[in-house]
């Protein structure tokens, strides 16, 4: 027998009834107890999950997440990346249509038909959307990711990045900086001009950069800014300075023009963000091969599109599982308010789906303020994710827990049983296409995703 | 008058916690009625019937309700702020430097030094908790009910492969090494081990063996069902083999009801190949009472076997005609009850245990003629805690039953995890019993050891000043109060 009940000085872990935990505590018993609440499913449904193959499918999911190797190796237009043609976009979160797109989405949706030229007015452009001749597919279901709106257009400039430990690709655009940008819904003459320079000028100068650097490993930049205050969702400030001060000397033995070389590097240093659009390829490359392991109950991908809230699972093949997308809390820029802000919009999470964002918060105390205000509240966040995740990631660590690895590996079973959901960092785009940026917080994810999943899972299980 | 009626997402405590924080706010001054509960049905149902309008109410079992009636709009927020007093409970006012939250399952709470996780969640719930402890190979008692045999079965065998033990489900009683799980008295150590398939049945025998001077080494509680052939005993055999290892234990006991026979064999077979002797003990009509099979423990050990503490009611009652009524907190106290009971009396004994020598009771609290009642059977404990935490049915039974009945027969369950002071509500319950119908007689089963935080001789002597007779020995109390009774 390895039952160990007679032979040690008893430490017992009680879950249910109060009572216990004090009548054990009464009698000197080392007793810890479970702060327990019914799980959002039945018991029937946790019961026919096999418990041996899930542990087993979630371990090797969690392996394939922790092993990859994200590193930039250049940049495509989205056309070649992807291959979208004119009218075609991509867009954050699960599926949409125009009909139930919000205000932001469609403003992106309206800024780049301008930018690829299908039209000329953003009344022409809004017609096109009503007439139902826009194709849109999520940017998940073609290998990439988009920050908030996440709308990708075919002529787009997007960084390529490669997971050398299993030889996928992920992709993303490059971040446009803050304020009246086509993520956060903007279409301004100003916002489709700054997207003609990225195309013309931005992309190839870092394409030639990258070009004479060789693969950038992103593993290794993360696991800096990690210790240098970033979570990597809200604050990228340490990544995008890593990120220049790596690249530099590559970007100036580039043979452009000494002006053009000055713009870029004032535009990528200009912009704290800057970061974020590498990072979230670097999550996709590394979760896209947790995919379709039979049994898992790990979450591949977490995302908004401004109306839902979705999530995929590995053992549940290409399903979302979605939820209305909820308004965020947070800060305001200038005279905004919570009634300016849109429900929550962006592929983002996948920061928080591969153990960084909000998931990271600890190692961010400067950005408190967005999450409640008090340093506790960050190492709360990322300490109650420990219950919700499969393990800790061996190379992401948070300096202030010991370099504790970060809560990595969302397990939707654990959610379900804990009724602990995702502690996600956002960005808060306005409600009214072409409004922009109205400040930034927390959104706290539908349990109902995550209920269904667990179904979804059961379900499967059931039928062997 | 003001009301207040809303229900708090997000917010869950058990009802245990609950009915104190609904006590709480309902002894603040002003305030007339008042209930903190779970949204459950049972829960629901409760607020109509309290004066709450509750047409409006959207509530599930998930919700916490909080219904307030009180004098004015002051009392009210006094009464609001008392919810939120005990539910915030005894923390200390410093959000701390990282302290990490409290964990939310089993899995997340066990580490290295666990020895045992303690399951009573709802039964449905229980088998999640139940396979966490499994996995981190550490034993689990599961005190929940309601959990399906083929639950039980595959639990116990994934047990078996890792070596490890189920007690439960339905494990009411447990002792470790002096520590007592679930409701369990405060014994002195010694060389008894018992395997109970029955909770206060293990309770009587420790507590008698304990006032006969005979210590205990542990008691491993196995569940009502683990000697069925469908549980074919496997946590019987799985407590056996660890009380054989187990140096302090010189003598095991294995107490149930009588096993399935493929399943007696078994348990005989394993009986037979311990190197410590073992004795069954099993519970049913024409077998031993636990009063004889702790004698029979003292006999086997050579040890004095001195009557059993009681203290008789003075003067000594008379025989009178009429009813025997019991109330039970006890499952297998009440079934003792019903055996012995129906060996001495004229008449038919209802009762709603399962015997073969009562009349059922079908649901019914009550039946006209002679009677037994366990009160914690589930149709009197949905939605409420079992009576030998919370005695407000009982309480209510006896005014209820007092004034057309001849003899009164109660059970008092003492020790870890019951009512911290029985006797106090039941004491002036009987005296007013007594002065309703002043030809009652009153006899009490006392079930506790002189180490019980209750006090046992506190509770013996208030309950005798009340006018009960008082027995430590179930059985002894059960002859008194049927001897009572004129045929």
């Amino acid at each position: 027998m390895s039952s160990r009940l007679l032979t040690e000085t008893p430490d017992v872990v009680t879950v249910g009834v109060d009572l216990f935990e004090r009548t054990l505590a009464d009698q000197g018993v080392e007793v810890t107890a479970v702060d327990w609440r019914p799980p959002s499913v039945d018991g029937a449904v946790l019961g026919a999950l096999d418990v041996h193959r899930l542990a087993t499918a979630n371990a090797e999911a969690f392996d394939r997440l922790v092993a990859a190797e994200p590193h930039w190796v250049g940049i495509a237009s989205a056309r070649d990346a992807v291959g979208i043609e004119t009218g075609q976009f991509l867009h954050a979160g699960p599926p949409l249509t125009w009909e139930r797109a919000s205000g932001p989405m469609r403003g992106a949706l309206v800024g780049a038909m301008l930018y690829e030229g299908m039209a000329d007015t953003p009344d022409e452009a809004i017609a096109i959307g009503e007439r139902g001749e826009l194709e849109l597919a999520p940017c998940h279901s073609a290998g990439a990711v988009g920050p908030m709106a996440g709308v990708v257009s075919p002529s787009m400039p997007m960084f390529r990045v490669h997971n050398d430990a299993f030889g996928n690709d992920a992709w993303c655009t490059l971040n446009e900086g803050l304020g009246k940008v086509l993520r956060y819904g903007a279409y301004a003459d100003e916002v489709v001009e700054r997207l003609t320079w990225m195309q013309q000028v931005l992309g190839p100068a870092l394409a030639d950069a990258v070009g004479v650097h060789g693969p950038l490993d992103l593993r290794s930049l993360v696991a800096n800014a990690l210790q240098m205050g970033d979570e990597l969702h809200n604050r990228n400030r340490a990544a995008t300075s890593l990120f220049v001060r790596e690249l530099m000397p590559s970007l100036l033995a580039t043979d452009r023009p000494t002006a053009q070389l000055a713009e870029v590097a004032d535009f990528v240093n200009g912009n704290d963000h800057f970061f974020l659009n590498l990072v979230m390829p670097a999550a996709k490359a590394a979760t896209d091969p947790c995919r379709d392991i039979d049994g898992s109950s790990m979450v591949v991908a977490m995302a908004r599109n401004g109306t839902d809230f979705g999530i995929q699972v590995s053992g549940t093949g290409d399903a979302w599982f979605v939820g209305p997308a909820g308004v965020p809390d947070g800060l305001f820029l200038g005279d905004y308010t919570a009634e300016d802000a849109n429900p929550d919009i962006g592929d983002s999470t996948i920061t928080e789906t591969s153990g960084l964002g909000g998931f990271a918060m600890a190692a961010a105390p400067a950005i408190v303020k967005f999450i409640g205000g008090e340093v506790a509240d960050a190492l709360e966040a990322t300490q109650s994710m420990y219950g919700i995740t499969i393990g800790e990631h061996p190379a992401y660590q948070v300096p202030i827990l010991d370099f504790r690895g970060t809560p990595t590996g969302i397990d939707v079973v654990r959610i379900v049983r804990s009724g602990v959901v995702p502690f996600v960092n956002t960005g808060i785009a306005g409600r009214e296409a072409g409004t922009g940026q109205v400040g930034a917080g927390l959104v706290t994810p539908p349990m109902e995703v995550f209920t269904a999943a667990v179904e979804a899972l059961a379900d499967r299980a059931r039928a062997g | 008058m003001a009301t207040h009626l809303a229900t708090r997402s997000g917010v869950y405590a058990d009802s245990v916690t609950l009915m104190q924080v609904s006590q709480a706010v309902a002894g603040t001054e002003g305030v007339e009625a008042a209930l903190v509960a779970m949204g459950t049905p049972v829960n629901l149902e409760l607020l109509p019937g309290m004066g709450f309008d509750t047409d409006e109410l959207d509530a599930g079992p998930n919700d916490l309700v909080v219904a307030i009636r009180a004098s004015d709009e002051d009392a009210l927020a006094a009464g609001l702020d008392a919810v939120d007093a005990s539910l915030a409970g005894g923390g200390g006012g410093t959000r701390g430097f990282g302290a990490p939250p409290a964990p939310r399952t089993t899995a997340d709470a066990i580490d290295e030094d666990t020895t045992l996780v303690l399951v009573s969640t709802p039964g449905e719930h229980a088998v999640a908790e139940a396979r966490d402890a499994l996995a981190a190979g550490v034993d689990v008692m599961v005190f929940s009910d309601h959990v399906s045999v083929d639950d039980e079965v595959a639990l116990k065998d994934v047990a078996a492969e890792a070596g490890l033990l189920v007690m439960g489900p339905d494990a009411g009683t447990a002792i470790v090494g002096g520590v007592g799980l679930g409701f369990a008295n405060v014994v002195s150590p010694g060389p008894v081990g018992i395997v109970a398939a029955s909770g206060t049945g293990a309770q009587q025998l420790t507590c008698l063996l304990d006032d006969a001077g005979i210590g205990i080494s542990h008691v491993l509680g196995v569940g009502g069902r683990d000697l069925s052939a469908a549980v074919g005993g496997r946590a019987t055999l799985a407590a056996l083999a660890l009380l054989d290892e187990d140096p302090a234990t010189e003598l095991v006991v294995v107490l149930s009801k009588p096993p399935a026979p493929d399943v007696a064999e078994a348990v005989t077979t394993a009986a037979d190949a311990a190197a410590t002797p073992v004795r069954t003990a099993l519970l049913g009509p024409g077998r031993d009472d636990l009063t004889t099979v702790a004698e029979g423990i003292a006999t086997a050990l050579d040890r004095p076997w001195p009557a059993p503490t009681s203290w008789p009611a003075d003067p000594p009652p008379r025989r009178r005609p009429g009813r025997l009524v019991g109330l039970f907190a006890g499952g297998t106290l009440a079934t003792e009850a019903v055996l012995l009971a129906a060996e001495v009396l004229a008449d038919p004994v209802h009762a709603n245990v399962a015997t073969d020598v009562a009349a059922p009771l079908d649901g019914a609290v009550t039946a006209d003629g002679h009677l037994v009642v366990d009160l914690g059977e589930d149709d009197y404990t949905a939605g409420r805690p079992h009576p030998m935490i919370d005695q407000s049915l009982r309480l209510e039974r006896i005014a209820a039953e007092a004034p057309d009945a001849a003899v009164l027969l109660l059970d008092v369950v003492l020790g870890h995890g019951a009512h911290p002071d029985p006797a106090g509500e039941l004491a002036p319950a009987l005296t007013s019993a007594l002065d309703a119908n002043p030809g009652l007689a009153v006899v009490v089963s006392l079930c506790g050891t002189a180490g019980d935080p209750q006090d046992r001789e506190a509770q013996a002597a208030a309950l005798h000043a009340a006018g009960a007779s008082v027995h430590l020995s179930n059985a002894e109390a059960v002859r008194t109060a049927a001897g009572l009774i004129e045929a």
